[in-house]
C-alpha cells in the first residue's frame, strides 16, 4: 500500500489538512461561521454546548473539543468563546500538539470585531497550511475507527465480516483501531470479553458494559424502536442480541488491548474498545476526539452520516440501498452478499478505497457536505 | 447453485434472505461455516434481509443464529416461516 499523509509536530499522522474554526460554546457559533464565510476553505465546527456544564460532563466536553482540535487532520485552529478563560483552556489543550492555535473572546468586543480578528488569524493559518506537503506514511502511523449504522442482517452476513477481515489486516500491519457502541454489544458481550488481551482489560470491559446497560435499564423504557431502531427492524433485525452479533463481526478477530473512556486516546497499536453511544454522529465525533483520522462505516439500510474532521468511508452490501442511495456508498459489496466474490475480495475492495481515501480522494460523505459534529452530553447543565 | 438465503453456522434456526422470497418457493441456503447447503420450502413472503426458519420452533424455544441465542420464539414457528418481531423477542431487553 502506498499511503501519504501529514506528519504533525507531535508525531501523529493526518490524512486531511484542515484549518478549524472552533466555537467554545453555542453562543460563539455565529462568529465561527462568520470567520469561515470570510475565509473560504476553513472548517467551522458549530455545536450546541459549552455553557454551564460541570463535573464529568464538563470533563468530557473539554476532552472532546480539545481532542478534535488536536486531531492530526487539523493543521491549525482558531478558537472563539463568549468568555476568555474557557476559550483559552481549549486553545491551550490543542496547542500541546505544537500546531498553531489562537483564541478569541466575544465579550467586550462583539461578534463583528471578533470575527475580523479571528479571520485575520485564520487567513494566515490557511495560507501556511496550504504549504504543508503530503509525505509517505505507513499503516502503523494511523489511528482508525469503525462503526455500523442503520444496520440490517446484510451487514451480519456480508458487510461486517468483510470489514472485520480488512481490520485484521490493518491491525496486523500496525494500525490502531477503535470500536465501541457499548449497549449494542448486548447479547454478544461475552464474545468481546473473551477477546480482551488481559484479565484487567476484561474486567474493565465488563464493568464498563454493565454500567451502561444498567443505566439504560434503570430508565424502565421499552427500547424496541430505539434499539433496534425502526430502520433495523425494517431491514430484518429482530432483537438487540441479533444486532449485536452482527455488529461484532466488523471488529475482526484480534485481541482487545484496552478499554477507553469516551473521547480518550489509545496509547498503543491494535484494537481498542471505547465506552460510547451507538448514535452515529456522536460516535464518530468521539472517535475523532480520540485521534481517529479515518472512519469505516458499514450500513445496511443507508445511514448517510459524515464528519467534518474525519473522512467516513461508507460500505454497503445491501442491493436495495446501493440501488436507491448509491451516491452515499464508497464501497459496494452487493456482489459479496450475492456470493459472487469472497470475503478476501471484499476486504481487498475496502482496503483499496482506504488507500485512495488516505491519499486524498474525497469520500461520498465529504463531497455531499455531511459534517455532523455532535457532542455526547452525560446529563443536564447547571 | 443459486443460493437465496445465508445461514451463519450449522445448527442455526434461521437464515437471512438475500432476495425477496415468495411463499411456495423452495430455496437453497448457503451456510457460511462451510457446512452442507440446506433446502427449505418458504411459507410466507420474506423480504430481503429478513429471516426464514430452517426448522420448527416451539413457543418459548431459543432462536439461534451465529451459533448464539438471538431471542426466544413467542409462538410456534414452522420451517419456512418468516421469523421477525411478530414471533421472536429479545431475552435481554424484554421490558
Amino acid at each position: 500500500m502506498r499511503l501519504t499523509g501529514y506528519r504533525r509536530k507531535n508525531g501523529a499522522v493526518g490524512v486531511r489538512n484542515h484549518v478549524a474554526i472552533i466555537p467554545l460554546d453555542d453562543l460563539s457559533n455565529a462568529a465561527a461561521e462568520g470567520v469561515a464565510r470570510l475565509i473560504p476553505g476553513t472548517l467551522p465546527l458549530p455545536h450546541h454546548y459549552g455553557r454551564l456544564q460541570f463535573g464529568e460532563d464538563l470533563d468530557l466536553f473539554f476532552r472532546t473539543m480539545i481532542g478534535n482540535g488536536a486531531n492530526a487532520n487539523i493543521a491549525a485552529a482558531v478558537v472563539i468563546g463568549i468568555e476568555p478563560r474557557w476559550a483559552q483552556r481549549l486553545a491551550d489543550g490543542i496547542a500541546r500538539t505544537g500546531k498553531p492555535v489562537e483564541a478569541f473572546s466575544i465579550e467586550g468586543a462583539g461578534d463583528l470585531r471578533t470575527v475580523e480578528r479571528a479571520a485575520r488569524a485564520a487567513k494566515v493559518m490557511l495560507q501556511d497550511a496550504s504549504e504543508i506537503e503530503r509525505e509517505p506514511v505507513e499503516v502503523g502511523d494511523l489511528v482508525l475507527s469503525i462503526k455500523c449504522g442503520e444496520s440490517d442482517t446484510t451487514l451480519g452476513v456480508a458487510g461486517n465480516p468483510a470489514l472485520g477481515r480488512a481490520i485484521d489486516r490493518l491491525i496486523d500491519a500496525g494500525a490502531t483501531v477503535i470500536f465501541g457502541e457499548t449497549s449494542e454489544l448486548t447479547g454478544g458481550e461475552h464474545l468481546i470479553a473473551a477477546r480482551c488481551a488481559t484479565a484487567e482489560v476484561r474486567e474493565a470491559f465488563m464493568r464498563t458494559y454493565t454500567a451502561y446497560v444498567e443505566f439504560i435499564e434503570s430508565t424502565g423504557a421499552d427500547l424496541l424502536g430505539s434499539q433496534p431502531t425502526e430502520g433495523n427492524i425494517r431491514g430484518g433485525l429482530s432483537t438487540i442480541e441479533e444486532k449485536a452479533l452482527g455488529n461484532i463481526q466488523k471488529t475482526g478477530t484480534r485481541p482487545v488491548q484496552s478499554v477507553l473512556a469516551p473521547a480518550e486516546s489509545p496509547t498503543g497499536p491494535g484494537l481498542h474498545f471505547m465506552d460510547s453511544s451507538s448514535a452515529a454522529a456522536e460516535f464518530i465525533t468521539l472517535m475523532a476526539a480520540a485521534g481517529s483520522v479515518l472512519h469505516f462505516f458499514t450500513t445496511g439500510q443507508g445511514n448517510v452520516v459524515g464528519n467534518p474532521v474525519v473522512p467516513v468511508i461508507k460500505i454497503s452490501p445491501n442491493p436495495n440501498t446501493v440501488g436507491t442511495m448509491g451516491e452515499h456508498i464508497d464501497v459496494d459489496l452487493t456482489r459479496l452478499l450475492a456470493g459472487e466474490i469472497d470475503l478476501d475480495d471484499a476486504a481487498a475492495r475496502i482496503l483499496a478505497t482506504f488507500e485512495r481515501t488516505v491519499r486524498g480522494r474525497l469520500t461520498a460523505a465529504e463531497v455531499l457536505g455531511h459534517r455532523e459534529f455532535v457532542l455526547t452530553k452525560l446529563y443536564r447543565s447547571a | 447453485m443459486v443460493y437465496r438465503a445465508i445461514a451463519h453456522k450449522q445448527g442455526d434456526a434461521v437464515a437471512v434472505a438475500i432476495g425477496d422470497l415468495a411463499p411456495g418457493e423452495t430455496i437453497q441456503v448457503r451456510v457460511l461455516d462451510g457446512a452442507s447447503p440446506l433446502t427449505v420450502a418458504v411459507r410466507n413472503a420474506v423480504p430481503l434481509g429478513h429471516k426464514v426458519a430452517l426448522r420448527d420452533l416451539a413457543a418459548g424455544q431459543d432462536v439461534v443464529e451465529y451459533g448464539e441465542r438471538i431471542g426466544r420464539a413467542t409462538q410456534s414457528i414452522a420451517t419456512g416461516a418468516h421469523v421477525h418481531v411478530h414471533n421472536v423477542k429479545s431475552v435481554r431487553w424484554s421490558l
